[in-house]
């Protein structure tokens, strides 16, 4: 009988810890420090040019087959959207960085998570590098 | 006894992934390649894509709007320092070929079903797709003289179409990137009238 009871005992307290949590702490739910993701989602390169980079930014998604959903010069973004049977959704933001570079960062959504895949941002950066005959630089 | 052991591993293995598919949401993950350079993206870029003369950036965004209104879009969000405009309308996604060809389908196997088993337990449901969501978005940029100096009245233009489906039950049943030559001929035949009207009025 016993060793019944304590594996029900146990998925009972565990499911009794999780139920603790509220959904709408997933508000603010990171799951990985800022500066973790920054390192992976965010490249620098060499040009003052906000504009030009943020049109770049805008040939790549097309030819990465997203279509747009918003794009705001002045806050330096854009947001757009992929269904390849699946829905990918991403925003990249553009921002000087000094005065001889921009800071462009991305960070995507898929399903009801962030990519934190490496390669995927690493995929994007090489895509955008062509397009702006740029190099990425990493950030520290 | 060997192999009885190796297959109830398998067994306890197969049930783990399964359990573990279950609680990480879902089996579905992201493709590798989803940020990779399509191979036929190049090919696509040429359907999508015209280069139009004799018109600035801003009265080309302006023969596009006026295209989208033509087709029944409405527009949800534009940018005209960057050259966007972004539209989206929602249409009935029925096609009567797909609803026929559904139905024989769905016919032949009940019938294939009814043979085969002697219960008649087969539903016979039909789903057939009903509704669609079907964005544009049209991105405009100055086109480049010979020195690589952005020209003020030659333009290029591209334009991405994608759709989304749901059946007759709300189910999403296709999220799709239109890539049908057909359909971008369509849209850049009808803009080049526009362009014509719009270099009129000027």
């Amino acid at each position: 009988m016993m060793r019944v009871r304590y594996p029900v005992l146990a998925f009972l307290g565990a499911a009794l810890l999780c139920g603790c949590v509220s959904s709408i702490d997933q508000v603010t739910k990171t799951g990985q420090s800022a500066v973790q993701m920054r390192s992976y989602q965010e490249r620098a390169f060499d040009t003052a040019d906000k504009e030009q980079t943020l049109r770049s930014v805008i040939a790549t998604l097309q030819d990465l087959n997203f279509v747009l959903d918003k794009a705001d010069l002045d806050l330096g973004m854009v947001t757009a959207t992929k269904l390849s049977g699946y829905q990918l959704r991403i925003t990249v933001t553009v921002r000087p960085r000094g005065d001889a570079q921009m800071l462009v960062r991305a960070n995507a959504g898929y399903e009801e998570e962030v990519v934190k895949d490496l390669k995927f941002y690493r995929d994007f950066f090489t895509a955008l590098e062509k397009s702006m005959f740029l190099t990425a630089h990493e950030v520290d | 006894m060997r192999a009885l052991g190796a297959r109830r591993h398998g067994w306890a293995g197969a049930a783990l992934v399964a359990f573990a598919c279950l609680f990480g949401g879902g089996c579905q993950t992201l493709p590798d390649t989803a940020m990779e350079l399509p191979p036929e993206s190049l090919k696509l870029r040429q359907l999508q894509t015209r280069r139009v003369e004799g018109i600035g950036e801003t009265a080309l965004l302006a023969a596009t709007v006026g295209v989208l209104q033509d087709l029944g879009f409405n527009i949800d969000e534009s940018e005209t320092q960057l050259g966007v405009i972004v539209a989206s309308k929602k249409r009935s996604a029925v096609d009567t070929a797909d609803i026929v060809s559904s139905s024989l389908e769905s016919l032949f196997f009940s019938m294939l079903e009814a043979l085969l088993s002697a219960d008649h337990e087969s539903e016979g449901d039909i789903n057939f797709d009903v509704t669609q969501r079907i964005r544009v978005s049209v991105v405009t940029r100055p086109a480049l003289d010979s020195t690589g100096q952005p020209r003020a009245d030659a333009q290029v233009i591209r334009v991405t179409i994608q759709r989304l489906v749901w059946d007759d039950e709300g189910n999403l049943t296709r999220a799709e990137s239109v890539e049908d030559p057909k359909v971008y001929q369509k849209f850049f035949d009808r803009l080049s009238k526009s362009i014509f009207l719009e270099l009129q009025a000027e």
